[in-house]
């Protein structure tokens, strides 16, 4: 069904993770992507493996999810992999016409793989542990210096929340109005690209005109609340940093400075 | 023959996810030919997500369908054949219209099922006459009619299709008071004139009460009475226990027995309490005159 794909794929849940501060959140994954690029050797990018294995085992997310978001960039991985494979100049392990394999190559394509995976799998968890009303809020309030350039920095997160929350309406409409054709007979499943762009108009119409009805609506009802863009609003939700967001800050600075150590010892690529 | 027959049906939705719910459990049952089955029940309890299974919109979780004794998903390629085996009209139906005139709207169903032009213009003819719309608004834009008729045109789109089973999940809600008895009226002259099986999906009682032979009450996801009208409204005591009422006239009936006047405690229509009451009058009348 439309329904089962997920938008933001928050997977609801109470651990230390989802309760930390999006901003924080937001650093703190930006810290993690760093930290990715600064491990040069295995010894620590399998710090930084250890450190993401340990935070989805915290914040109790099922391996099949982290799976299931690594399904679309397995070509992207499979791409960069073979081409630092074959294209790293270094000493040959293997030749064959015009293809060399060297071991540099394949060291170089092992790191890349590994560090394409963490950086997917890393940033899911954020999108996994953070609902994303609650993550569009954590990046309007980090953005929030950005006003003083006149960048309408709340517009453009009010525009985002909005969004967001009409997606899952919009797609169980969408739903309904499916539903409904079909049971009229409506042939979506089968014919040639021509005919199933036609089998469309049944859905797309009615779909625009109750999302403009919505959108009306929508604005009717903001408009009679009084609310006249970001100027003086206060909010409900105070965001606060607390003891778990600072515990978190540490032991990502720690697990950065591990890296750098780890980088000055075995400075190595090959293990 | 059975119309539909349902066997240990269940329905879990986003079966695998922290928002896992069984909507429908282990459900059996047999619709007869020609019947008119009031099913109610509290919000919630399933009555959306099981009708949407007799038409194969929903894939059952465990369990079979049978309509006319054929298994649905015996064959999934086959199923838009029972589509039109078994029509549905959805709540709040007015907004699947798209068409640019109502006839065309109406027509889209029919056109589907690949019948001749003729055809479809006799089909469509035929369903605006039974859902009471007259010929000037046939070729009006839908988007310029009132709700009402807004839901009437949608009502009159699956009837098109002339199904041997006519579902209709809430039909009135939204509707006046006068546009509502009026609906239901035209879909009980729908079901006498084309003898076909009806299910009518409600919240009042009243309505059941007034069109349905048989009643299917559901409460939370498994069916917990389904017996004739008289029978059902006879039960107050459960069906409150389930957030459900009996009709106001029932209650009526049954106080009014209950202070001793000679009236039959289940009644649930206004007829009947009418002629219970003009009976007893009448009695009384004869009483004084002896
Ligand atoms: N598409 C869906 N995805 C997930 N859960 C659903 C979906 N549709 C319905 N449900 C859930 O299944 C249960 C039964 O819903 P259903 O729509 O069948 O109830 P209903 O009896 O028709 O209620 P109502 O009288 O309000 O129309 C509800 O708890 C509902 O939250
Ligand atoms: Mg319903």
């Amino acid at each position: 069904m439309l329904k089962d794909i997920t938008i933001g794929q928050y997977f609801p849940g109470n651990s230390v993770i989802h309760r930390m501060d999006p901003r924080m959140k937001i650093v703190l994954s930006i810290a993690y992507i760093v930290m990715l690029f600064m491990a040069k050797g295995f010894s620590g990018l399998a710090v930084g493996v250890v450190f993401l294995a340990i935070c989805y085992g915290v914040s109790h997310i099922p391996v099949s999810l982290i799976l299931k978001s690594l399904k679309p960039v397995v070509p992207i991985i499979l791409f960069t992999a073979v081409l630092n494979m074959f294209f790293v100049e270094g000493d040959p392990l293997f030749q064959w016409a015009f293809i060399t394999i060297t071991k540099q190559g394949l060291s170089t394509a092992a790191l890349m793989s590994v560090r394409i995976v963490c950086l997917i799998a890393g940033t899911s968890l954020l999108t996994y542990t953070t609902s994303p009303i609650v993550l569009t809020d954590g990046i309007e309030r980090l953005l929030s210096p950005l006003k003083k350039l006149h960048l309408p920095v709340h517009e453009l997160a009010m525009m985002m929340t909005i969004a967001l929350r009409f997606i899952p309406t919009l797609i169980e409409e969408t739903d309904k109005i499916m539903s409904a054709q079909k049971a009229r007979g409506a042939d979506l499943e089968s014919g040639g690209l021509v005919q199933r762009a036609k089998a469309l108009v049944p859905i797309l119409i009615p779909l625009f005109i109750s999302a403009f009805r919505r959108a009306d609506d929508l604005a009717l009802a903001m408009e009679c609340r009084c609310y006249r863009g970001g100027e003086g609003r206060t909010r409900m939700k105070q965001l606060k940093l607390t003891s778990r967001d600072i515990v978190g800050a540490i032991i990502v600075a720690l697990t950065i400075v591990a890296i750098i150590l780890l980088n000055i010892f075995f400075p190595l690529a090959i293990a | 023959m059975a119309a539909i027959t349902v066997e240990h049906l269940s329905h879990v939705y986003s079966q695998g996810t922290p928002f896992e719910k069984t909507a429908v459990d282990d459900v059996s049952l047999t619709i007869e030919e020609g019947e008119f089955v009031g099913v109610i029940g509290h919000t919630g309890s399933g009555k959306s997500t099981l009708i949407q299974h007799f038409n194969g919109l929903l894939k059952p979780t465990s369990g079979r369908i049978l309509v006319e004794d054929r298994d649905m998903w015996a064959d999934p390629k086959k199923i838009r054949e029972f589509r039109f085996k078994v029509g549905l009209v959805f709540q709040y139906p007015e907004y699947q219209l798209f068409e640019e005139t109502v006839a065309k709207d109406i027509a889209f169903g029919p056109s589907n099922m690949g019948l001749s032009p003729e055809e479809v213009q006799m089909r469509v003819q035929q369903a605006a006459q039974f859902v009471g719309l007259r010929a000037d608004k046939l070729e009006k834009s839908p988007f310029e009619l009132s709700g009402g008729q807004k839901r009437r045109v949608a009502i009159a789109g699956v009837m098109a299709m002339n199904p041997k089973v006519l579902i209709l999940d809430e039909p009135t809600a939204g509707l006046d008071p006068r546009g509502r008895d009026k609906v239901l009226g035209e879909i009980k002259q729908y079901h006498k004139t084309q003898g076909n099986t009806v299910l009518l999906v409600s919240h009042s009682m009243e309505d059941i009460a007034r069109y349905a032979d048989r009643v299917l009450v559901m409460n939370k996801g498994k069916v917990a009475m389904f017996d004739t009208t008289e029978n059902v409204f006879a039960r107050s005591e459960e069906l409150a226990a389930m957030g459900l009422a009996v009709p106001q006239v029932s209650r009526i009936c049954r106080g009014l027995a209950a202070r001793g006047l000679n009236i039959d405690p289940n009644c649930y229509t206004i007829e009947q309490a009418k002629q219970q009451l003009l009976a007893l009058r009448a009695g009384k009348g004869a009483d004084q005159n002896a």
